[in-house]
């Protein structure tokens, strides 16, 4: 293991930091101009990656089967339009933050039965969260503020008196918030509270003989998941969608952020950016080349349905050959071109060992 | 033995009372009652089924034996889990191995100092001053452990990957890394060839002697039991049949009747 430099990171994490916001804050900014690009996908990446957070904290860490992240991001978003209506005081930053509580409220309450029931029962009871949350906000008028037309228009983004409404200023909101929350969730992940996640993840019984309690690793868990989904998707509303409507926040996006956690790599935090920018750009590329290589000979919805099937086939793969996803392989390559052999095994894993012992 | 001891052995710290437990119609302890003391290798030998593990997880709080007592350091336990034995200083390992698989050797060591980790999750996530501080004590005790049980070559290994030998000594440390006064191990060296088990010997009564952990286990090969085990009880079918020295244990007529059969 390499010393850390600064606080838990380590050259390299600080390199990798750099590079990121070298790239992120100067280079995309000044290369890219076309809106498209900041409205159809780096703000929704941004937005979907943090979700993807979340949900790998209570899937990937904490090995907790849940499904309903798109239920927690509804709660964030109605949570941010009825705070900003209402309490005005709070500002943007507030509100987010709030939202992101109120979101974590709903992720402890459905966090519960994860202490009674696990894996493929457990996701149904978490589809409860998705259900109910979406329900209540279609049932009770109060949350869309008696809207009839069932859509409403997102306030504008005004920070410190500041208006935020240009993509590139979006992008740049997303960027911040996905920034400081990735840390958090870095520094989380690789001290103590990560390792809590995991023992209970990898051996429950065990963790509890060393005094881990499952109880509140497991509901906190659940609680910082449904607050990042809750931020994200209070974000999602407002940069991308710049509208709320519960259907938005169906279970096709909980199933959505579920692949992008799988096929990213459980348990990574890296794994939910790549995992993030494959599902938003995947459909992108092969829409790119059913217009320029067939030239629109096929149709749309063949080229979608063809989407759905490539995406399952990825999936069975990723289950059966790189089960750690992406950032797995994404690792593996850059093993592979370090030491021009062949990946490390566990073949040569153990007879190094034996040699030093 | 012979040399003089850092650690003298005491009193009783772990009692067990007419405990009873049984799953459905099947027996798998009747009326057991045996102490352990303080700074002692206690071993828990019997053939095959007799309720050896059964017993651990009854004073772990694994399984809920439906009579008797466990009291542990002069204060009977009336509801007794994992978490609160872990509290107030028990440890133990696994037959079967419950490490935490995907976790480097390091990691799960670090698990084990959970208890000496008070900084909450909001405090880790900002990095406070005095999560570093105690990140700091942690590792550097789980370092001593790994450079103690000869394993830093592997510390940053997935314990998945690591052959049967050494996953029991990353289990034996991470109960080390706890600093609980009372340690149960549940069959340490099963498995294991002459070599490993001569080692894993060396390292329990290592620990026994400059720690002063108190040591309770359970072992299949008797020779290996005699030799190390100040005291040793023998259960047959969920009963206590001989509980003694060594010596006393090995002259035991119903203990020799259990181990090599009796004709009837």
């Amino acid at each position: 293991m390499m010393k850390p430099v600064f606080m838990t990171y380590t050259k390299k994490d600080l390199i990798n930091l750099a590079v990121c916001m070298v790239l992120s804050v100067l280079v995309i900014p000044s290369f890219i101009t076309t809106e498209y690009w900041y409205t159809s996908i780096l703000i929704p990446w941004l937005c979907l990656a943090l979700a993807t957070i979340g949900q790998q904290i209570v899937m990937g860490y904490t090995g907790q089967l849940a499904l309903g992240a798109a239920g927690f991001m509804a709660a964030g978003a109605f949570a941010m339009f009825n705070l900003i209506l209402r309490v005005p005081d709070l500002g943007f930053v507030g509100s987010l933050i709030v939202s992101g509580l109120i979101a974590a409220a709903f992720g402890i309450l459905f966090g519960l039965p994860s202490l009674k029931v696990r894996g493929i029962y457990l996701m149904v009871a978490t589809l409860a969260s998705q259900f109910f949350i979406i329900w209540m906000i279609d049932k009770f008028g109060w949350f869309k503020n008696y809207d009839s037309s069932g859509i409403i228009t997102a306030q504008d983004i005004v920070i410190l008196g500041k208006p935020f409404t240009t993509p590139l200023a979006m992008y740049f909101v997303c960027l911040a918030v996905t920034t400081v929350l990735t840390l958090l969730a870095m520094n989380m992940a690789r001290g103590s509270t990560g390792r809590n996640w995991m023992a209970v993840r990898d051996m429950d019984i065990a963790a509890e003989s060393m005094g881990v309690s499952l109880l509140r690793t497991k509901v906190q868990a659940f609680a910082i998941s449904a607050f990042y989904c809750g931020v994200a998707g209070a974000l999602f509303a407002f940069c991308y969608l710049k509208s709320l409507e519960p259907v938005a926040f169906d279970i096709k996006l909980s199933f959505k952020i579920l692949f992008m956690c799988i096929l990213g790599g459980l348990g990574t935090i890296n794994g939910a950016f790549i995992g993030a920018a494959f599902i938003l750009l995947f459909p992108v590329l092969l829409n790119a080349i059913g217009n320029n290589v067939f030239h629109g000979a096929i149709d749309a919805t063949i080229i979608s349905s063809i989407e759905q099937v490539i995406f399952g086939g990825l999936m069975i793969i990723f289950m059966i050959y790189e089960p750690l996803g992406m950032a797995k392989l994404w690792e593996n390559i850059k093993q592979k071109w370090r030491t021009k052999f062949p990946t490390m095994n566990i073949k040569n894993l153990t007879s190094s060992i034996g040699k030093k012992s | 033995m012979a040399q003089e001891r850092k650690f003298k052995i005491g009193k009783p710290i772990l009692e067990v009372k007419n405990i009873s437990l049984s799953f459905g119609g099947v027996k798998a302890i009747t009326d057991t009652s045996f102490d352990v003391l303080e700074h002692e290798v206690r071993a828990i030998i019997g053939p095959n089924g007799a309720g050896k593990s059964s017993m651990l997880n009854c004073i772990n709080g694994i399984y809920k034996p439906q009579q008797g007592t466990v009291s542990f350091k002069g204060q009977q336990i009336p509801n007794i889990t994992p978490n609160i034995m872990a509290q107030m200083g028990l440890s133990r390992t696994f037959q079967n191995l419950a490490l935490f698989k995907r976790m480097s050797v390091l990691d799960n060591i670090l698990v084990g100092r959970k208890l000496h980790t008070k900084t909450n999750f909001l405090e880790v996530a900002f990095q406070l001053p005095k999560v570093k501080k105690e990140e700091k004590i942690n590792r550097d005790r789980s370092e001593e452990i790994i450079s103690f049980l000869e394993i830093e070559d592997i510390k940053d290994t997935p314990v998945g990957k690591l052959p049967y030998g050494l996953q029991k000594k990353v289990e034996l440390g991470r109960a080390l890394a706890t600093d609980s006064s009372v340690i149960l191990l549940d069959e340490p060296m099963a498995g294991m060839n002459v070599e490993e088990k001569r080692d894993m010997c060396r390292f329990i009564l290592k620990v026994n002697d400059e720690l002063g952990t108190t040591m309770v286990l359970i072992e299949h090969d008797m020779g290996v039991v005699m030799d190390i085990s100040d005291r040793v009880v023998v259960l047959d079918y969920g009963k206590v049949i001989g509980d003694g020295t060594p010596d006393e244990v090995r002259s035991n007529q119903k203990v020799i009747d259990a181990y090599l059969g009796v004709e009837h």
